[in-house]
């Protein structure tokens, strides 16, 4: 299967306003709460559009999180929004606590992932938010791929309840599911029997132009868009790697706590294979354009079929 | 026993409890747990609407300690109020319990919200009474926070925006006892003028004598009778209150008492079981 691989005509921040705009037309419970930062998040229209469903805290992360607690207690279901450094390195204790550790209910959604913040450098690079996430017990993180996919994981969250984590860029994201397309399980993109490469976000863009080359090489790559990486789907990676024998996973995010690791974790445990992770080793976030910085940090299809080639050697 | 409607009264049970609670445990905190007596006893005793046999009336009132280490006290009044049977109380802190340092509200029943990291109950507060505010409600959320818990910056935040929005059925206690757990909160991080900074965010504030159930209640009977603005009622107290010995020690926010605090301990003890001979069992 050969992907078309286009930017779709639907920025991701337009599918969140479009996504609350739909489910609190339907439900008077949902809320949207933002820190500032609705005019980058394409809300800004919800405050007059959604009386009593939408907030606007200020530069307030830590406390946006208690207030949605407290809205949570009262059975409102608060989605929540800034970049993600902020809801998740700058008010992790609150997230952790208030939400997680009280057991409320909340959509998180962090924007502008990895080197998708571009002109804001460094201090809003989040290379490590995944990792954060992933340590509070029970949560839900995820990354979105693409506009249909953003779309459904934030109404699958919602209807779930609990804590859920979305990082996404904002902009408009290669178009890779059609309408309607469901998301229970991890997306198997191209079949192979040579290596499997497990990605998420822009990732999996740069996987499927990867698979496209090697192909050509004689190496026949899966690619799995794993877009949930907690819960990790543990019997789609393991049906492709007991096939394949090794993985290479590739994420818009440190290798250290993201994707990379809940992979090697889930196969040290279960079924070891050699791995190679693609991601930022060791290194913080600087201001540049996104193909400066995906070729900066190693994010890019070459990269993915140099490593999936010295794998195979 | 269950809680008194004389405040006065309703205040010694709520101390005798909590002593009798962190005697249990052996040792604790004693010292924050005894200054929010007065306040519990009134908030408990007589304005918050809350019924254990019906704990989630969406039309019921809100409290949030979230000076979460004076748990032990709001434990007593909760089982002073029938939450939960006197037997629970002594399992405070042992293994397995439901009766945490701090309170959470997945495993006490009558606790709303979960605090110990401090400078976060506020905010939920303020999230509970936004979204009564939004429903049309007119129940009221009350939240005690701690002079010393005010060193956190999310408590200016969430100030910040229950001034904003003019949460006028919000009630803030601060428990202005002048310790933190290092020493005196003048000595450490000076919280300067609170009612002016209280005032300054857009709240209604007066300063009462948080040993008086009196002075407590006529402040909570002012703020339900003003409108337009959160309400700040700064409680003057003393760490350790109503224990003379304890107050007495400089360092009382963790206690693990010595010789002289257990003989301070249990006279009071049996000095608020004698004052409540014959207040109803």
């Amino acid at each position: 299967m050969t992907h078309i691989l286009e930017k779709d005509q639907i920025e991701m921040r337009q599918v969140y306003a479009d996504t609350i705009r739909k489910l609190a037309a339907s439900d008077s419970n949902v809320i949207a709460l933002e820190a500032d930062l609705s005019s980058s998040m394409s809300t800004g229209s919800l405050k007059n559009e959604l009386p009593g469903q939408y907030v606007n805290v200020g530069i307030m992360e830590a406390n946006m999180m208690g207030v949605a607690a407290g809205l949570s207690i009262l059975g409102r279901k608060p989605f929540i929004h800034s970049f993600g450094q902020f809801v998740t390195r700058r008010a992790f204790d609150q997230v952790f606590v208030s939400l997680g550790y009280a057991q409320l209910s909340a959509v998180i959604v962090g924007s502008d992932a990895g080197v998708s913040a571009e002109h804001n450098g460094g201090t809003h690079m989040t290379f490590e938010d995944i990792a954060l996430m992933r340590e509070i017990p029970n949560v839900h993180v995820y990354e979105a791929s693409d506009a249909t996919q953003f779309g459904w994981l934030l109404e699958n969250s919602y209807q779930k309840g609990g804590l859920h984590y979305i990082r996404t860029i904002r902009k408009n994201a290669t178009r890779l599911y059609d309408e309607g397309t469901t998301f229970d399980n991890a997306k198997v993109l191209t079949t192979g029997s040579d290596i499997t490469i497990c990605a998420t976000g822009i990732m999996v863009t740069e996987a499927l132009k990867a698979a496209q080359i090697l192909k050509t090489e004689g190496i026949f790559a899966e690619v799995i868009d794993m877009f949930s990486i907690k819960p990790l789907d543990g019997a789609t990676l393991l049906q492709s790697v007991q096939k394949t024998g090794c993985v290479i996973t590739a994420e818009n995010h440190n290798i250290n706590g993201g994707l990379g690791s809940a992979v090697a974790e889930f196969l040290g445990e279960n079924h070891p294979v050699p791995l190679q992770r693609i991601g930022v080793r060791e290194q913080f976030g600087q201001v540049g354009l996104m193909p400066f910085l995906q070729e900066f940090y190693g994010l890019t299809a070459a990269n993915i079929v140099t490593t999936a080639q010295n794998l195979k050697a | 026993m269950i809680l008194s409607d004389n405040l006065e009264m309703a205040a010694r049970q709520i101390r005798l409890y909590t002593l009798k609670e962190l005697k249990s445990l052996g040792f604790g905190h004693f010292g924050g747990s005894l200054s929010i007596v007065e306040a519990l006893a009134v908030i408990y005793g007589k304005h918050l609407a809350v019924e254990p046999q019906n704990p989630d009336d969406p039309n019921r009132d809100y409290f949030v300690l979230s000076k979460g280490h004076g748990g032990p006290a709001l434990y007593a009044t909760l089982f002073l109020k029938g939450f939960f049977t006197e037997d629970r109380l002594y399992t405070l802190n042992q293994n397995g319990t439901t009766l945490p340092s701090h309170p959470d509200r997945n495993l006490t029943p009558g606790v709303e919200m979960t605090t110990g990291s401090l400078g976060q109950g506020i905010s939920v507060a303020g999230g509970i009474a936004f979204g009564n505010m939004l429903a049309g409600r007119d129940n009221y959320t009350y939240v005690i926070v701690g002079d010393g818990e005010l060193n956190e910056g999310q408590c200016w935040e969430a100030f910040q925006f229950i001034g904003h929005h003019r949460l006028d059925h919000l009630i803030v206690f601060i428990d202005d006892n002048k310790k933190q757990l290092d020493g005196l909160t003048a000595d450490i991080i000076d919280p300067l003028d609170l009612e002016a900074k209280m005032q300054a965010f857009g709240f209604h504030t007066e300063k009462v004598d948080g040993k008086s159930t009196q002075a407590i209640d006529n402040a909570i009977q002012k703020a339900k009778n003003s409108s337009g603005k959160p309400y700040t009622i700064v409680l003057d107290t003393v760490k350790g209150q109503g224990v003379t010995h304890i107050e007495e020690k400089a360092d009382n926010h963790h206690l693990r008492p010595n010789d002289a605090d257990w003989q301070a301990i249990n006279d009071a003890i049996l000095e608020l079981e004698d004052d409540l001979k014959g207040v109803r069992a």
